[in-house]
C-alpha cells in the first residue's frame, strides 16, 4: 500500500515541474501556508457567492434601523444610513480581492517587461533606474493619494495608482535577476549558439523570474489590499457608492465611540484577508528559495 | 569622509529631482483636466480657468517646471488654492507634532524590535523565536488605522489610561505631550517593528553561524558579550539599512494614524488637502517628505563606517 502510494506520487511528480513539485513539499512542510491558501479560497468562494450568503442590498438604505447594534437580524450591525453591515463586509471582499489580484497582476507583468528590457538593453538602464528611484523615494501612499487627487475617484483608478507605486520594486527585482542571469555560461552559450536576443530573453531569462515574481507578487497583492483600504479610509480611494472595507470603516471614523463594531467587522475581515496572502507568499518563499527559507 | 559625504550628498540631488518631476508631471500626464476635477463639480468655468491659471496650466510645460522649480529651490513651494495661504507656510505650523510622533515611534520601534530580533534569533526555534515571528506576520497583515482603533478601544475606552484622541505641544510639559503620543506610536509602530525584528533575526542568525562567534564562544566569553560585541555589532549594517528603508513606512502611516489620533501634523494637513482637492499642498508635502526619505537613506549610508570600520569611502 505504502509502496504503491509511493510510486503514485513519483509518477504523479514525474508529470510536474521541479517547480511544482518543490512548492507542493514546501506546503506539506509549511502548515502556515496552507492555512494561508485556505482562508484566501474561502473568501473568494465568499466573495463569488455574495449574494447567496442571506445577504441583503449592501446599499439599501433603511433610516428607521440606523446604528442597530450587532444582533440575530443584524449580525454585523447596521450604519448611520440603515445599511446591512454583514451584507457590505461580503459584498466588500470584492473590491479588496479585485484591487489585490489587479495590483499584483498588472505590477509584475509591467514590472517584468520593463525589468527585462532594462536587465539587457544597457543604454536604457540608466535612465530608466532613475526614473524608477525617484518614484521609489516618494512614499507609496503619498503617490496614490496623489494621483486620486487630480483624477475622478473610481476602482480602476485606484488600481492605477496603486500600480504606479508598486511597479518599482518589481522592476528592481527582475533587473537585477537578468543582470545576475545574463553572467550565466549557458547565456554565452546560447549566444555563441547564434540565439537571438528575443529568444534568449524568452527561453533563457523569463523562465528563471518566474519563481521570485510569484513570491514577490503575493506580497504586492497584500500591499495593495492595505493601500487601497488607506485610500479609501482617508478618502481617496473606491468611491463611497461601491462597499468596499476601507469606505465602511471611513464612514464609521466619527462613530468610534458609540459604533465600534463597524470598524472591528471589516477591520478583522481585511486583517484576515491580507495574514492570508502573507502566510501564503512567506511558505512561497520558503518553497522557491531554500537558502533564503533558512534565515527567515 | 567630508569628501564622501559631498559627494553622496550631490548624488541624491537627481533622485529629488526626478522626484520633483514626477510629481509636477502627474498634473500633465493624469487624464481629462486636472483645473476641473480640482475645481469640483458645482464650480463655474470662471473658477476653473482662475485655479488653471493658479496652477500654472495655462502655460507650456517645460518653462513652467523651470520656474516652479526655480521657486522650491527658493524656498517656495506654491500658494494653497483653498486658504490662500504659502505651503511652507502651511507645512511649518505643523511640523512639530508630526516630528514628534515620528521621533518617539522610530525611538519605540528600534528600542523594541532589535532585542526581539536578537533574542529571537539566539533562541532559534524555542516559543519566544516562535512568538516573535508570529508578531512580525502580524505586524505586516493589521491596518494601522485597524490598530490604531483597537488600542484606542482597549486603552483609552475601556481602560481609560491614555487619552483617546488629540496633542498637547512639547512646552506644555513632558508627560502631557508623551501621553498623547504613546498609542499613536504604538499603532504606527508595530509594521516598523515587525520590519526591523524579522530583518534583525535572519542578519542575526547568519552572524551566529560564523566562525569567529564560534571562536568567541570557545574562549570563554560571556554569552551576552558574544551576542552583542560580536554578533550584534557586525549584524548592525543590514539593520540600519532596513531602519532607512522603513521610514518610508512610517512616513505613509503618519498620514493615517494623524487622521485617527487627531493630531494636526502634516498628515491631518494632508487628509484636509485631499478633501478639498488643494494640489499645491499635496505635491508640497510629497516633495518634503521624499526629500527627508533620501536624506535619511543618505544618514543610514554614511552610518555604514561607524558599524563597519572596514569600509572604505
Amino acid at each position: 500500500m505504502v509502496v504503491m502510494a509511493e510510486g503514485l506520487a513519483a509518477s504523479a511528480g514525474a508529470s510536474r515541474s521541479p517547480t511544482w513539485l518543490r512548492i507542493e513539499d514546501a506546503l506539506r512542510r509549511h502548515p502556515a501556508a496552507v492555512l494561508g491558501a485556505f482562508m484566501l479560497l474561502l473568501l473568494f468562494v465568499m466573495a463569488l457567492l455574495a449574494p447567496l450568503l442571506g445577504t441583503i442590498d449592501p446599499q439599501a438604505i433603511s433610516p428607521v434601523r440606523r446604528l442597530r447594534q450587532p444582533s440575530e437580524l443584524y449580525w454585523f450591525g447596521t450604519d448611520m444610513l440603515g445599511r446591512d453591515v454583514y451584507s457590505r463586509v461580503i459584498y466588500g471582499a470584492r473590491v479588496s480581492l479585485t484591487v489585490g489580484l489587479s495590483v499584483a497582476v498588472l505590477a509584475t507583468v509591467l514590472g517584468l517587461s520593463i525589468g527585462i528590457i532594462t536587465g539587457y538593453v544597457r543604454w536604457l538602464d540608466g535612465i530608466v533606474m532613475r526614473v524608477m528611484d525617484g518614484l521609489m523615494s516618494i512614499p507609496g501612499v503619498l503617490l496614490a493619494i496623489a494621483l486620486i487627487a487630480l483624477t475622478k475617484a473610481s476602482l480602476e483608478n485606484v488600481i492605477i495608482a496603486i500600480t504606479i507605486t508598486e511597479v518599482p520594486r518589481v522592476v528592481r527585482l527582475v533587473r537585477s535577476l537578468v543582470l545576475t542571469l545574463r553572467e550565466q555560461p549557458y547565456i554565452d552559450a546560447a549566444i555563441a549558439a547564434g540565439t537571438r536576443t528575443p529568444r534568449i530573453l524568452m527561453r533563457h531569462i523569463l523562465p528563471n523570474t518566474v519563481a521570485p515574481l510569484l513570491v514577490q507578487g503575493t506580497y504586492v497583492c497584500a500591499s495593495a489590499m492595505l493601500t487601497e483600504a488607506i485610500l479609501s479610509f482617508l478618502g481617496a480611494g473606491t468611491p463611497p457608492n461601491i462597499p468596499s472595507w476601507g469606505n465602511i470603516m471611513a464612514e464609521a471614523r466619527s462613530l468610534f465611540q458609540i459604533a465600534n463594531y463597524l470598524i472591528f467587522f471589516p477591520g478583522a475581515f481585511l486583517s484576515l484577508a491580507v495574514l492570508s496572502v502573507n502566510l501564503l507568499g512567506d511558505g512561497l518563499r520558503d518553497a522557491l528559495d531554500p537558502r533564503l527559507a533558512r534565515s527567515m | 569622509m567630508l569628501g564622501y559625504i559631498v559627494r553622496r550628498l550631490f548624488a541624491t540631488i537627481p533622485v529629488i529631482a526626478v522626484a520633483a518631476f514626477l510629481v509636477f508631471l502627474l498634473l500633465y500626464l493624469t487624464p481629462g483636466d486636472p483645473a476641473a476635477v480640482i475645481a469640483g463639480d458645482i464650480a463655474t468655468v470662471d473658477d476653473i480657468e482662475r485655479i488653471r491659471h493658479k496652477l500654472g496650466l495655462d502655460q507650456p510645460m517645460l518653462p513652467r517646471f523651470w520656474s516652479w522649480a526655480s521657486a522650491v529651490l527658493h524656498g517656495d513651494l506654491g500658494i494653497s488654492i483653498f486658504t490662500n495661504l504659502p505651503v511652507t507656510q502651511l507645512i511649518g505650523q505643523r511640523v512639530e507634532p508630526t516630528l514628534s510622533l515620528a521621533l518617539c515611534t522610530l525611538f519605540l520601534a528600534v528600542l523594541l524590535a532589535v532585542p526581539m530580533g536578537v533574542i529571537s534569533a539566539w533562541k532559534a526555534g524555542s516559543a519566544i523565536d516562535r512568538l516573535v515571528m508570529l508578531f512580525s506576520v502580524a505586524g505586516f497583515s493589521i491596518p494601522v488605522f485597524v490598530l490604531a482603533y483597537l488600542l484606542i478601544y482597549l486603552f483609552a475606552i475601556e481602560l481609560d489610561w491614555l487619552p483617546v484622541q488629540g496633542y498637547t505641544p512639547l512646552r506644555e510639559g513632558l508627560w502631557p505631550w508623551l501621553r498623547h503620543l504613546i498609542l499613536p506610536s504604538i499603532a504606527l509602530g508595530t509594521i516598523y517593528i515587525a520590519l526591523i525584528a524579522r530583518i534583525t533575526r535572519a542578519t542575526m542568525l547568519d552572524v551566529l553561524a560564523q566562525d569567529y562567534v564560534r571562536t568567541a564562544h570557545a574562549k570563554g566569553l560571556a554569552p551576552t558579550a558574544v551576542l552583542m560585541r560580536h554578533a550584534l555589532k557586525n549584524a548592525a549594517v543590514p539593520i540600519v539599512t532596513i531602519i532607512g528603508i522603513g521610514v518610508a513606512l512610517l512616513i505613509s502611516g503618519v498620514v493615517v494614524t494623524e487622521s485617527v489620533f487627531a493630531i494636526p501634523g502634516i498628515g491631518r494637513l494632508t487628509v484636509d488637502a485631499i478633501i478639498r482637492r488643494d494640489y499645491p499642498i499635496i505635491q508640497g508635502v510629497i516633495l518634503i517628505f521624499s526629500a527627508v526619505y533620501v536624506l535619511v537613506n543618505l544618514i543610514v549610508d554614511l552610518s555604514y563606517r561607524f558599524f563597519d570600520p572596514r569600509i572604505q569611502y
